[in-house]
């Protein structure tokens, strides 16, 4: 049989909302912040009341060019606020404050894997901003819907990406990359289970070689990353499957069920939506001068891919390993104060994917909650570069108790312990003799060629050493006298 | 106690006890009452003005009153004062209460100012002769069975019947100054951004601008210098500062004036106003002051483009009173969509509703470049012809309004007719200029009507100046 992907090409473009983690709604002075009580973040401007005016807010715009400048888009000189009418119960003005044909950002990209793990640039449209609206609820009272107008005036950025992606996984991997992006920029918590990130998909499909689009399908109502790849995947069968049934495809707006992992019909587009765009006459214009980009470019952190790049050519590091140390611009940051102290990137970059992420893990931890600084978190490392202790006490001695007393200096807990390990060439000399004048015959089966008989002339020595014999002194003295 | 036309005199009174505001305060509620066949007031604020006439009173024997202390001010029902009825003239918003204050409100208050109540105007201020609001029409009382004009048509005649010393009105296309026009006061409509609009219902919200309303240009001063000036609330209103209208108005300059010869010439204007315009012209050069007929040949254009932006404006404004949130909603409501169109149907009068639907007609896709697009562009071009007069002359002179106040019922059913009662007022709105209409003579009818000057950006000071030189 021949598959979907040697007979059609899917063609699928996301629309990205992003909630900015402004202190302000977009075109108010209410507070913003998630999960407070219905209808309790509102004034009489979110509400729409007769008389109120919107007003600018600067955080929203600046956060704007971050992203923008991130992905390298080209910057609007004058932007026009635009107004998008409708009537929902949420929407209390009866419009929507948004930008319509002069969006802040216009092209730039964003680099992702695509589904082999080649990278792919994925090209984007525009980002503009605009207002949240309130949320319905449809399932809580038997007779009415509810409104819940916190949200409401909440400022939004819309991101648009060209239909460059060709699968699910592609757009799983290009909304990672997004949520990474804005909470490097720390414009947003790119929450998709809050709702603070949203995504809508298009996809359509066509043969081969055809330069015209099949009919488009929108679903929306996604609510994690994997609900947005298993809906593009099952439409993408979904279309396959009627066009190969004889049918064709309608299009249509579709919802996602994550139990059945099916795409739903919400409504057929009869015709296009008439919103009736008109500049927004309340607010005028804004104008971004390249003295302010270049300012805003100047406040930019160290992006994720730039970051990525510095890791692996002059850190030498893995690109596994770089790729998770450059998850979170927290983890990242913790990890170039670490190394800046640690004996090596590498030693640092094992701490962090070994020893503090399974610590973060097992107790459900940020990294900014991890105790230990990465100042004392590097003296550590250097004690066992240096021999002083090993491994094995590190782990399960002294990082648990700086764990419990971060403020403590680890070489004086270590010396008050009794953790400092043996390094003294005399002393380990004559305990590896004495562990091999103990079992003679054993050292003549060592030398016959059974070596793994090392690890009891080692155990020796640690007992005799009370555990404090530097192990890799230990085994050089030992297999210099065993090799005689 | 006789009327005041100017403040300055009343202040004068009020400071050296000749009667206290609380009798002030009492004398015009009384007056009010007196007048109620009028119709002007939808509320009277008895108890907030008693209530700060006794402040008053004691802050003037302190010695610390304001700068508008004993102002009797009157607002359009269309001005939020926190706590008081707002309804814009519509049963739409019958029972409904401001949550806040208008910035004018704010500043009136803070200088000592008494508002007294609010007043009757055309539903949302969509109308010339208030006849289109829920309450009935307001009256002019020269003679009450004409209109007093609108849609500021209660606060004109409040200051005319002696009810008010001041009042606020709106102009979003002659909505100050043709009312003023009809009942023979001063009206001023500032320059678009020098008043905040925060807590104005907007009609269209890139012609709307609040103003003064009084018996002299000296009261407008004094009014506009408290009301002007930045607002957070609003990204509209000018950073620039606020003049000192009431020195610069002093200043007896001698102007050059154009008169705008398509106004005189319009076969719609009254010829006994044209006339009347001819000898005024005549006495202005007398007087000094250089007069010459410019033409304008663009003036058949206005009334067009100006309904065009602005119900376009006002389809969008209008769509929150959904019976949703607040306002009136149908009682016979079951569903969403049927909240939407039974309170909305049951809410707004016709002239709202034929608005409204205009505007949504000039905005659909289809239409929208030939009718919102070009008229954005043609206010664009009149912006900058205008902009060419007024850096040649200082003042655009014209009549206010075609004709005198006409009787009640008499255009009501024409609403072309009634839409040309702001042929000569809306360039301003268009441009965005102040204009000041000022009483300027009786007709043969024995009702008053206005000339009207239209200055540069930001001058209302010189407007004023000009107004108080006309006899």
């Amino acid at each position: 049989m021949v598959s979907i992907k040697e007979k059609y090409e899917a063609i699928i473009g996301l629309e990205i909302h992003v909630q900015l983690k402004t202190k302000t709604k977009a075109y108010s002075s209410d507070g913003v912040s998630f999960g407070g009580k219905p209808n309790t973040h509102v004034s009489p401007i979110s509400l729409g009341h007769p008389g109120t005016l919107p007003f600018l807010n600067r955080e929203t715009i600046n956060s704007a060019i971050k992203l923008g400048l991130a992905c390298g888009c080209e910057i609007r000189y004058e932007n026009q606020f635009a107004r998008k009418n409708y009537f929902y119960a949420d929407l209390p003005k009866g419009y929507q404050i948004t930008q319509d044909k002069t969006p802040i950002c216009n092209g730039g990209s964003v680099l992702i894997k695509d589904n082999e793990g080649n990278d792919k640039t994925i090209r984007l449209t525009r980002i503009h901003m605009e207002e949240d609206s309130g949320k319905s609820i449809h399932d809580l009272d038997p007779d009415y819907s509810l409104i819940d107008l916190n949200r409401a005036g909440t400022p939004l950025l819309e991101i648009v990406s060209e239909a460059d992606f060709r699968n699910g996984v592609e757009a799983y991997n290009y909304l990672n990359e997004m949520r990474k992006l804005v909470r490097y920029l720390d414009i947003s918590d790119g929450n998709m289970e809050e709702g603070s990130l949203r995504c809508d998909v298009n996809v359509s499909i066509r043969p081969w070689g055809r330069e015209e689009f099949g009919t488009k399908v929108e679903v929306k109502n996604l609510n994690s990353f994997r609900h947005v790849q298993k809906a593009i995947d099952f439409e993408i069968q979904r279309q396959y499957d009627l066009i190969e049934g004889g049918e064709i495809v309608i299009q249509q707006t579709r919802s996602f069920d994550p139990v059945k992992g099916e795409t739903f019909l919400l409504r057929v587009k009869e015709d296009a939506q008439e919103y009736r765009y008109f500049p927004e006459p309340d607010l005028p214009p804004v104008y971004v001068d390249d003295a302010h980009k270049e300012k805003i470019r100047t406040q930019l952190p160290e992006l994720p891919k730039s970051r990525l790049d510095r890791y692996m050519n002059e850190l030498q590091l893995s690109e596994y390993d770089s790729r998770i140390l450059t998850e979170t611009k927290e983890v990242a940051e913790y990890f170039d104060k670490l190394y800046a102290k640690a004996p090596s990137a590498k030693s640092a970059a094992n701490f962090i994917l070994g020893y503090l992420k399974a610590y973060l893990n097992e107790n459900a931890l940020e990294v900014t909650d991890f105790p230990i600084s990465p100042e004392t978190a590097a003296e550590v490392l250097l004690m066992i570069e240096q021999g002083k202790i090993s491994h094995t006490i590190a782990n399960q001695k002294l990082l648990p108790e700086l764990l419990k007393n971060p403020e403590g200096n680890p070489g004086e807990i270590a010396e008050k312990n009794n953790w400092i390990q043996l390094g003294d060439e005399g002393q380990l000399m004559e305990w590896a003799k004495a562990a091999l004048e103990a079992y003679p015959e054993k050292v003549e089966e060592f030398r016959g060629g059974k070596k793994g008989l090392m690890g009891l002339f080692m155990g020796e020595v640690m007992k005799a050493s009370r555990g404090k014999a530097d192990p890799k002194k230990t085994s050089a003295l030992l297999n210099k006298l065993l090799n005689q | 106690m006789n009327t005041y036309d100017h403040l300055t005199d009343l202040r004068k009174d009020l400071l050296d006890g000749k009667f206290s505001c609380m009798d002030w305060v009492n004398r015009h509620i009384e007056k009010i009452e007196n007048h109620k066949d009028l119709n002007l007031f939808v509320e009277i604020f008895y108890q907030e003005a008693r209530d700060r006439a006794s402040v008053l009173d004691q802050k003037i024997k302190q010695g610390n009153a304001g700068k508008l202390a004993g102002l009797i001010v009157g607002i359009k029902d269309n001005i939020c004062y926190k706590g008081q009825g707002l309804s814009a003239g519509s049963k739409m918003l019958e029972n409904f209460q401001s949550l806040f204050s208008a910035t004018v409100v704010e500043r009136l208050l803070a200088e000592d100012a008494i508002i007294i109540g609010r007043l009757n105007c055309d539903e949302f201020a969509m109308g010339s002769s208030n006849e289109t609001s829920f309450y009935g029409p307001a009256k002019n009382p020269i003679d009450p069975t004409k209109v007093p004009g609108g849609s500021s048509g209660g606060s004109a005649a409040a200051v005319a019947a002696g009810l008010c010393q001041a009042t606020l009105g709106s102009d979003t296309g002659g909505s100050i100054r043709q009312p003023a026009s009809f009942c023979g006061i001063y009206g001023l409509k500032p320059t678009y951004g020098r008043v905040s609009r925060h807590g104005l219902i907007a009609f269209a919200s890139s012609f709307d601008q609040i103003g003064p309303m009084a018996r002299s240009s000296e009261d407008l001063a004094a009014v506009l210098e408290v009301i002007s000036g930045s607002d957070e609330y609003d990204a509209t209103a000018s950073q620039s500062s606020v003049d000192d209208y009431t020195s610069q108005m002093k200043a007896n300059g001698k102007y050059r004036i154009a008169l705008l010869k398509e106004t005189i010439d319009n076969e719609g204007l009254d010829p006994e106003i044209a006339d009347h315009i001819r000898k005024q012209v005549e006495n202005l050069r007398k007087a000094g002051h250089k007069v010459e007929e410019v033409s304008f040949p663009y003036l058949d254009y206005l009334v067009p483009i100006y309904y065009l932006i602005a119900t376009a404006e006002a389809s969008s404004n209008l769509a929150r009173y959904d019976g949703v949130h607040y306002g009136h909603r149908s009682p016979h409501a079951h569903d969403l969509e049927s909240i939407y169109k039974l309170s909305r149907k049951e809410g707004f009068g016709t002239e709202v509703k034929r608005r409204i639907i205009l505007g949504t007609f000039v905005l659909s896709s289809g239409y929208y470049d030939a009718y919102y697009g070009t008229a954005q562009k043609a206010r664009k071009l009149i912006t900058e012809k205008m902009q060419l007069l007024t850096n040649k002359y200082d003042f655009i002179m014209s009549p206010t309004s075609p004709g005198t106040a006409f009787g009640i019922g008499e255009k009501r059913e024409d609403p072309i007719q009634m839409y040309l009662e702001d042929i000569f007022t809306v360039m301003a709105n268009i441009s965005g200029m102040p204009a000041i209409s000022v009483p300027s003579g009786t007709h043969s009818n024995g009702l008053p009507f206005g000339i009207q000057f239209t200055a540069g950006n930001f001058q209302e000071g010189k407007l004023l100046d000009m107004a108080r030189q006309i006899k």
